[in-house]
């Protein structure tokens, strides 16, 4: 495959240029004058070629964090629908948590996750393990042995591990294989029957706050152990202008820490709830202008590493429940990039610095060699174009949910072709 | 004793409606109201009030029309209050009440509107637990919605039959100084009161401990303080708040005895406001808690007239949102 006329970024390798990529054998082959490419080519069926002018070539997108559902809420998503939407939005790989039914703390649910991943083909599917068993936060998951059948972080996500004996232990078990810890950083005593953002706004809609100490204070503790331990964490979805602080402080002092940040969390904020629109309910809750404010600054300054989609599926009838009963959570897969792409837009990010937030960091925080167009890698690439209007409607989305407060938008920018091992998985070119 | 409203007072009452049209309208929260609409309402309470007191409690304005009560949290005080409205008003007043159990788990909001709607319902009044329950109804009900308290977030009629009560004993609103004590934070009671007392031009304190006053109320507008003994002096209207030991579970605080000591108007207490001040409760009370009960019977209270002024303002209501042709 040829893919020619774009403008290839790919921060792993510093590069920056118009020039084209070609592919063979499910690798990246060479980078450079598709002409050439062409002359040299053996004769034989002639190679596919996409033409892409206008458009960013870029190594293959990777969401850190996403919802799969399967197995066990396959009514709000399963294996195939997800990943179908993450092909969609650009998503060459897609980290899977371990909230299912059955939890994904053995070794025998990470097999059934990757099975079926590979029965869909496509978007590849990183398992999550449960950092304890069942989520109850007491006990360790079989880290050992799912880490042999291949997960490639922990997390309890959606809960935090309130237990500070437990999350060190899962570190330092942890860093045997490697594995990261990922932390969902929430006080549940702090925060407890809280549906938003506590302040101004939960007050004059009378709905009960999490106050943004129930994050920050979690932060901190994490950030202790991870210095403690020597494990890698990393701060999951941060919302609040204090973690940013909590984080940048934690690096300056070589503590080993990353952090993700969710499009909702730099595009919304408390204020968008108004309504009661149960598509506004999110765990952490989107929060004030000034958290926005420091969510971007610390995009911008490399605080946080990368941009995670916290694709949550619900069904329907879940969220036309009351705002308190209704179940946290917004499907992001296909709106992740276009949003992301405001920040280019407005100027934040540069768009070598936004591929690397979806590429090179989430590669490494995966431990995958992917996430990189250097020539032998598997040919993993997102295009995009980036000035092209993506409308947010049902007909467009691929998630079998349609939970998200974005429906209506117009986006500034959107994926248009996903290819995998050299596969066109996706594309609206 | 005439049997329905004299033709005088629905000449007034159209007058009203020439200014002010609240046919269809729904009414959510004290938010979605001006000060000359608040005022409209209130200047309409008097001549339902008067039905109430005749031998036969019935007119015909509502005949034909078709009220939902639907309650999703136990209430006996306003559902029966909405109730006795509707019927004064020969509107068929359903109850329904809906154990929150069952219904969260079951129906969503959206079929039980649609459902309503399909039976071609009038007016729903609605209760919940959760703040924003009537807005989401009301998105999806083609018919008004009147809100009778959803959470923490407003209980609209109350705030309005609170100041008309206090009109009625104080002649005017502006520059009337009321005093709001207890569980602030998680009042709909307050909430509501406190919007509608400001739009009205009164001036609000609120008293609580600290644990009870919720984030963000320096940006409201009103005064606050935890010293009730100061705070009393100088204030026209004291309301006092139900107290619940146990809010979400969380401890707010040390006990009763100790929150009694501090935050219970007792007629020693009285005795450090205004002699003509009035003394609400919106109900139900806690007597020996944050009211004595020679205080709750005392001369200053005005109770049990707010709730002879409840079905006045609720019959108000009905009539201007679903009454008239």
């Amino acid at each position: 495959m040829l893919i020619r006329g774009g403008r290839v970024i790919d921060p792993s390798q510093g590069i920056d240029r118009h020039t084209d990529v070609w592919i063979a054998n499910g690798r990246i082959a060479f980078l450079g004058d598709g002409r050439e490419m062409l002359q040299q080519q053996p004769s034989g069926p002639p190679p596919r070629i996409l033409d892409v002018p206008g458009c960013v070539v870029a190594p293959g997108f990777l969401d850190v964090h996403t919802h799969l559902r399967e197995p066990g809420f396959e009514y709000q998503e399963t294996i195939a629908s997800g990943l179908a939407a993450a092909a969609a939005g650009g998503f060459t790989g897609v980290a899977a948590m371990a909230n299912t039914q059955p939890v994904n703390d053995h070794p025998a649910v990470t097999e059934l996750m990757l099975r079926r991943a590979a029965a869909v083909g496509g978007t590849r599917l990183y398992p999550i393990g449960a950092v304890s068993a069942g989520l109850a936060g007491k006990e360790l998951s079989e880290i050992g042995s799912m880490h042999e059948a291949g997960i490639v972080a922990l997390s309890d996500d959606g809960l935090p591990v309130m237990n500070a004996r437990l999350m060190r232990r899962a570190m330092e078990y942890g860093r045997m294989f490697n594995l990261p810890v990922l932390s969902h950083c929430e006080d549940q005593g702090l925060a407890a029957g809280g549906v938003m953002h506590e302040g101004v706004v939960s007050t004059a809609l009378g709905l009960p706050g999490v106050p943004e100490a129930a994050e920050n204070v979690m932060v901190y503790r994490d950030i202790q152990l991870a210095a403690m331990t020597g494990a890698h964490v990393h701060i999951q979805h941060v919302s609040t202008a204090e973690a940013v602080k909590l984080i940048r402080r934690a690096k300056a002092q070589d503590i080993r820490v990353t952090a993700e940040a969710c499009p909702h969390h730099f595009t919304l904020t408390h204020e968008a709830i108004q309504q009661y629109d149960t598509n506004t309910k999110i765990n952490p809750p989107l929060r004030t202008a000034e958290d926005v404010e420091a969510i971007k600054a610390g995009l911008q300054d490399g605080t946080i590493d990368i941009i995670a989609s916290d694709h949550a599926p619900h069904h329907v009838t879940e969220k036309e429940q009351d705002y308190e009963s209704a179940p946290s959570g917004i499907i992001g897969l296909e709106t992740s990039v276009g949003l992301s792409l405001e920040l280019y837009h407005q100027g934040v990010l540069s768009l070598a610095q936004l591929i690397a937030k979806f590429t090179i960091h989430p590669a490494r925080l995966l431990g995958t060699a992917r996430g990189t167009l250097a020539v032998g890698s598997p040919a993993d690439v997102t295009i995009i174009a980036p000035d092209q209007t993506f409308v947010v409607d049902v007909a467009s989305l691929h998630s079998q949910s349609r939970n998200t407060p974005f429906l209506g938008w117009q986006l500034r920018g959107t994926a248009v072709a996903t290819i995998v091992d050299g596969n066109l998985i996706f594309e609206r070119l | 004793m005439l049997i329905h409203a004299s033709p005088h007072e629905v000449h007034e009452i159209d007058h009203v409606e020439d200014t002010i049209d609240f046919r269809g309208r729904d009414l959510l929260g004290m938010e979605d109201f001006t000060a000359a609409e608040i005022a409209a309402i209130l200047d309409t309470v008097a001549s339902f009030k008067e039905i109430s007191e005749r031998d036969i409690k019935k007119v015909p304005t509502l005949r034909g029309k078709t009220v939902i009560n639907l309650f999703f949290e136990p209430s006996t005080r306003t559902r029966t209050s909405f109730e006795i409205a509707g019927k004064r008003l020969s509107a068929d007043v359903i109850n329904i009440s809906v154990s929150n159990s069952s219904m969260s788990k079951g129906e969503s909001l959206r079929d039980t509107a649609d459902n309503l709607a399909a039976m071609r319902t009038d007016a729903l009044i609605v209760r919940h637990k959760s703040a924003g329950v009537p807005h989401m109804l009301a998105r999806y009900l083609p018919s008004p919605v009147i809100n009778a308290g959803d959470g923490a977030h407003e209980h609209p009629t109350q705030a309005l039959l609170d100041l008309y009560t206090i009109r009625e004993k104080l002649g005017t609103l502006a520059g009337r100084r009321a005093l709001i004590v207890g569980d602030i934070a998680s009042s709909r009671v307050a909430r509501s009161n406190i919007i509608a007392m400001r739009k009205m031009g009164m001036q609000v304190s609120v008293c609580a401990p600290l644990t009870m006053l919720p984030v963000g109320i320096e940006k409201w507008g009103v005064d606050y303080t935890s010293d009730f003994d100061a705070a009393l002096q100088d204030v026209d209207v004291v309301m006092m708040l139900r107290i619940q030991r146990e809010r979400h579970g969380d401890v707010l605080f040390p006990s009763l005895q100790e929150y009694s000591s501090r935050y219970c108007l007792t007629s020693a207490r009285m005795r450090r406001a205004k002699s003509e001040v009035l003394v609400m409760h919106p109900g139900p009370m806690n007597r020996g808690v944050e009211i004595a009960p020679e205080v709750a019977d005392g001369l200053e209270s005005v109770i049990l007239q707010q709730v002879t002024n409840g079905v006045a303002l609720r019959m108000a209501v009905l009539y201007l949102i679903i009454g008239g042709v």
